[in-house]
């Protein structure tokens, strides 16, 4: 699939209808939401030992999936299986209607990302523009921890890039990821969908990072 | 919420220890064809937990898979074919998912477990 194809039918999505400001919500556009999941095919193909990609023939998770952006865009780069979480029914509903309209199969489950409990590694890939921690300080911080928790291939993340250098050191002491890199810097585009927003747009840099969970950490008896 | 979903998911309550796997309660199921992928399965198999797939596809009216399974039954198509139809075309569309430790149940309703917390749970 072009990448402006998959631009096009993300753009067709439906995105949040009374968005929760606490809960950061805002829709991750077509335009940044294609990126991040091309890149992740194409740059696997650099990683020798992985022949297949992240997202093709994958188990992958979409974090705070909202209207299901990034999750179904992993769907139609043909994911076998994926699932979207989020905290908040009514966005569930949206991307539940969203994978309807694209005829895709997605799994959804509505809970907290925070305590959560999946089997380690079940996850082949995680996917997600968590937020970013501008109401709830650290939320963040709190997805990419479960997400090299429970991810055994690759992590695919949205971070301020002003918090880059605690982001990596975070990732790679805290939450024992192998390896954490930004694959590149995003203007993001947050419209305005609340009223204390003054411009029309907050343009806040952004960074797009890939994270290795490590799997040869030594098991624990 | 198909049953690759299931064999992932334990209940999170707050000191729970043994929360895997979340009972079944079956209101309604459908049926979704999905294309068969033998090496997603084959893949897959070495991480299912096969116990817990078996008594969770029996739960939703689907008793083909035997007891129990070994990588060698990956040769054999019907044995795929059986593990693809538990794995990824059953959905559990209205029910319950109950914490086989203290009982609580997660709602299932349109296909979506809702596993949020009550304060003390949490
Ligand atoms: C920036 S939005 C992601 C948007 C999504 N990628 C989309 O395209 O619609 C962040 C999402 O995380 C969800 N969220 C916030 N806190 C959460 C939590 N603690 N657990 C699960 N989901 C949460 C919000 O409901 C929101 O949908």
């Amino acid at each position: 699939m072009k990448l402006k194809q998959l631009e096009g039918l993300l753009g067709s999505l439906q995105q949040f209808e009374t968005p929760k400001i606490e809960l950061e919500q805002y829709p991750t556009g077509p335009h940044i939401a294609s990126r991040l999941l091309y890149t992740i095919p194409s740059f696997s193909i650099i990683q020798a030992e992985n022949s297949f990609g992240d997202v093709s023939d994958k188990v992958v998770a979409d974090f705070g999936c909202g209207c299901g952006t990034l999750g179904l865009a992993a769907g139609l780069l043909g994911a076998e299986h994926v699932i979207g979480f989020d905290i908040d029914a009514e966005s569930i509903e949206i991307a539940s209607l969203n994978a309807d309209e694209l005829e895709l199969d997605m799994d959804f489950i509505q809970c907290d990302i925070r305590n959560l409990r999946l089997s380690d590694r079940a996850i082949d890939t995680v996917v997600m523009n968590p937020p970013f921690g501008t109401r709830k300080k650290g939320a963040d911080m709190d997805f990419l921890s479960m997400a090299l928790k429970v991810a055994s291939g690759a992590v695919y993340s949205l971070h301020k890039t002003t918090t880059r250098d605690h982001i990596k050191r975070t990732a790679l002491r805290e939450y024992n990821a192998s390896s954490a890199e930004v694959l590149s810097e995003l203007r993001f585009d947050v419209p305005q969908l609340y009223k204390f927003h003054k411009k029309k747009e907050v343009d806040v840099a952004v960074d797009l990072w890939r994270f290795v969970p490590n799997n040869n950490r030594p098991k624990h008896l | 919420m198909r049953l690759l979903t299931h064999n992932m998911l334990s209940s999170n309550i707050k000191g729970v220890t043994n929360g895997f796997p979340l009972r079944i309660e079956v209101e309604k199921v459908v049926e979704k064809e999905v294309d068969l992928n033998m090496d997603f399965l084959r893949n897959m198999f070495a991480k299912i937990e096969w116990k817990a797939l078996v008594e969770a596809s029996r739960t939703m009216g689907y008793s083909e898979l035997p007891d129990d399974a070994e990588s060698s039954m990956l040769d054999s198509d019907e044995f795929l074919r059986k593990f693809h139809h538990a794995l990824l075309e059953l959905h559990l569309e209205e029910g319950a998912l109950v914490c086989p430790e203290t009982g609580r149940k997660f709602p299932v309703n349109k296909g979506i477990p809702n596993m949020l917390l009550h304060e003390d749970e949490v």
